[in-house]
């Protein structure tokens, strides 16, 4: 059991008060007091994909909820992990010795590990929607964790099979030399040689120093592959296409982004951007649902449409506040394990991301998407960048759990 | 197919030639960095964000006010050092007279304010920005697809690079700006303003990171980020050819963008380090870099 001092303290003042003052306890039901920190990137690489559009998004759950109206007082916190593993752990740890009830969002895959041991240390509730890696749900998993929006496994099949099965059947990589590119490059590479393609070369260049990718374009040029496979993400990403461009790969090779957001299609441009094919389980402009969404978050972040990690954000506190309505008992919300049971249970159902659920892994189950960017002329509105090519069922979507390795599903 | 050790030759002279390309930012940036360093004496680590601030005036210009990239060419270095101007003389001027630290960490911070100001505004995924007509398209050269613009950077970095190497090392205006930072008291007595001179001379210095930065526009993504990434090879490169030595930091940021090329084929993992694995082992065999004065 982790009981603190303050917790100690502040459960004995409530009791004498409750004991003493007749109606306290229906004032004390009254300050139902939840407490989320939002833990992102909020300066460097990836603040567009989370940042200050993943609040926007918190704060928009928490208003279609209807915290005020039952209830609830929900406090927002943030903290900035500046892409680095101590400094996101040590938030975590500090934003739940300070009563978070919830740490969410946390793009890049090793902080995002990093933090799950937090969550299980301390035993508080913890949904990644925003890191890449597979292993979150694999044999790194734990019965505090959720892993929402999307994971490499369902980016490498999604992206990578569509590929394939339109004809790019020679491949060659240029990966991102950490645990993400790599996991991305094997997961997909497997997926093409399954599918009876031919993976033809593979160069891991140094991350996160390289702005020059011309070199490893000359010579995946020269490899004679016909698909490019991008097993990087973000600022990366954005260098490589454009640079791919201007060597003119694009007319000869498929070029194929593994990891894009739409926040990225918006940083490169149609111009360079049309024609990619991608994978999301989010967009603003699939459905008369996510459409409603957008228009109710907008105003809280009017330069940046969110992508399917600060979606995943939405969803995922707004999952986690019905778990709390649920339970309906406030001691139990700090025991992260039974919050994450209570959500396990229940289905989930939001603007965002429709009817969905969480596995018994901790994996949310939400349908993939692929989209094609388009080109300018298609474009009709501000941030109308993409068209749905296919939809892969959740169930197809992501790894089954017998091949993860997590050790909270029993074989 | 004619090979050299175990890789294609074509491929080869296509990264040499990329390795120059890349040469061309590294002699810019670094000779920017010289001046400043071995003409006042201070360690310029905002340098890479004034490049960030060159790129984006170059898209804001395109994207506010309509001017080209022509006009941006000169228009954007001409702000950027008049920004530089603005700095030298309300904060920078003020660590003269102190140990050089002290103006490593100013610049170092204003680096960030920077980084982060522009953060803000336009957010981490950047912006982008097309190379003119013009200049767009590639050149077959037989062994490999030159992109157009590529090949007008060298160009432009190589003139430019000349250029400055000539006024100060070959003109009497550069006899000036080395004689008054060597005995200032001297030429102050001769009747010129040395204060101005030295600010000119950070602005210059300011204004050519700028010009680098216009390069750069067209061919990576434009964002606040892009400077960091090349300050730390910089360095490293202005450290290699000697502190202080203009000839040297050319000399050298061609030479180590030419190695990093090789290496990318070669090795790709090692293509970050190998430019400090050379500052390492020069700095062991001749303490004040390849072109550098002993001190």
């Amino acid at each position: 059991m982790d009981l603190s001092r303050r917790n100690l303290l502040g459960g004995a003042a409530a009791g004498v008060a409750a004991a003493s003052l007749p109606g306290a306890r229906a004032r004390a039901a009254s300050a139902k007091k939840l407490k989320i920190a939002v833990i992102s990137d909020f300066s460097g690489p990836y603040r567009d994909i989370g940042g200050p559009t993943s609040v926007a998004c918190v704060e928009q759950a928490i208003a279609d909820f209807g915290a005020k109206q039952k209830g609830y007082d929900v406090e927002v916190i943030r903290g900035d992990h500046q892409e680095n593993p101590g400094v996101g752990t040590a938030l975590a740890r500090r934003f739940y010795d300070q009563g978070a009830d919830l740490v969410i969002d946390v793009p890049n895959s090793a902080i995002g590990i990093a933090i799950e041991g937090v969550a299980h240390d301390k035993n508080r509730a913890y949904i990644n929607t925003n890191s890449a890696s597979s292993e979150i749900t694999g044999k790194f998993c734990n019965a505090q964790t959720v892993h929402w929006t999307y994971d490499t496994y369902m980016l490498s099949h999604s992206t990578g099979g569509a590929i394939v099965k339109s004809g790019g059947k020679k491949w060659f990589f240029i990966t991102a030399d950490y645990a993400f590119g790599h996991l991305l490059h094997e997961q997909t590479a497997a997926v093409v040689k399954q599918m009876g393609g031919q993976v033809l070369g593979n160069i891991n260049y140094p991350f996160p120093t390289t702005t020059d990718f011309s070199s490893y374009l000359i010579q995946a040029q020269a490899s004679g592959a016909d698909v490019l496979g991008l097993a990087n993400a973000g600022k990366d990403t954005v260098n490589s296409i454009k640079q791919a461009h201007q060597f003119g790969l694009n007319k000869k090779m498929h070029i194929a982004g593994l990891l894009i957001f739409l926040n990225d299609v918006h940083g490169m441009g149609l111009e360079v951007a049309q024609g990619l094919t991608l994978t999301e389980s989010f967009y603003w402009n699939l459905n008369d649902r996510t459409r409603a969404f957008m228009k109710r978050v907008k105003p809280r972040t009017p330069n940046n449409y969110p992508s399917m990690g600060q979606a995943g954000s939405y969803s995922g506190t707004l999952h986690f506040l019905k778990a709390v309505e649920a339970m309906n008992n406030m001691k139990d919300v700090k025991n992260g394990a039974a919050v994450v049971a209570q959500m396990k249970k229940m289905p989930t159902d939001d603007d965002a991301y429709g009817k969905a659920y969480i596995r018994e892994d901790g994996r949310f189950m939400c349908d993939a998407y692929l989209f094609r960017v388009k080109s300018p002329s298609e474009s009709k509105e501000p941030w109308d960048y993409y068209e749905l090519l296919a939809t892969t069922p959740a169930k197809e979507a992501f790894m089954p759990m017998a091949a993860e390795g997590c050790p909270l599903v029993k074989a | 197919m004619l090979m050299i050790l175990g890789k294609p030759a074509p491929l080869l002279f296509g990264q040499l030639l990329l390795g120059i390309i890349n040469g061309s930012f590294y002699a810019m940036l670094s000779l920017g960095l010289a001046i400043i360093f071995g003409l006042l004496n201070v360690i310029n680590f905002a340098h890479g964000a004034l490049f960030m601030v060159g790129a984006f005036v170059t898209w804001g210009l395109l994207h506010y006010l309509g001017i080209g990239y022509w006009p941006a060419m000169v228009l954007a270095p001409v702000m950027v050092g008049a920004f530089g101007l603005g700095l030298e003389r309300t904060l920078i001027r003020f660590t003269y007279k102190l140990d050089i630290l002290y103006g490593l960490l100013l610049t170092f911070g204003l680096a960030l304010v920077l980084q982060g100001l522009f953060t803000n505004a336009y957010g981490s995924s950047g912006v982008s920005y097309s190379a003119p007509d013009l200049l767009s398209g590639t050149l077959n050269l037989g062994f490999m697809y030159l992109p157009v613009y590529r090949g007008f950077v060298v160009a432009a970095a190589i003139i430019i690079c000349v250029a400055v190497w000539f006024v100060i090392e070959k003109t009497s205006l550069g006899a000036l700006l080395r004689a008054s930072t060597e005995n200032p008291a001297l030429v102050q007595a001769f009747g010129v303003n040395v204060p101005r001179v030295i600010a000119l001379t950070f602005a210059a210095g300011v204004a050519l990171a700028g010009l680098a930065g216009v390069l750069a526009a067209p061919l990576y993504s434009v964002n606040p980020g892009m400077g960091t990434d090349l300050i730390n090879t910089v360095f490293a490169v202005v450290v290699i050819g000697g502190m202080g030595s203009i000839g040297g930091a050319i000399l050298t940021g061609f030479g180590l963008g030419i190695i990093q090329g090789f290496t990318e084929v070669y090795y790709p993992a090692a293509s970050s380090v190998v430019v400090f694995a050379v500052m390492a082992v020069v700095l062991l065999a001749r303490p004040a870099g390849l072109f550098g004065r002993a001190a």
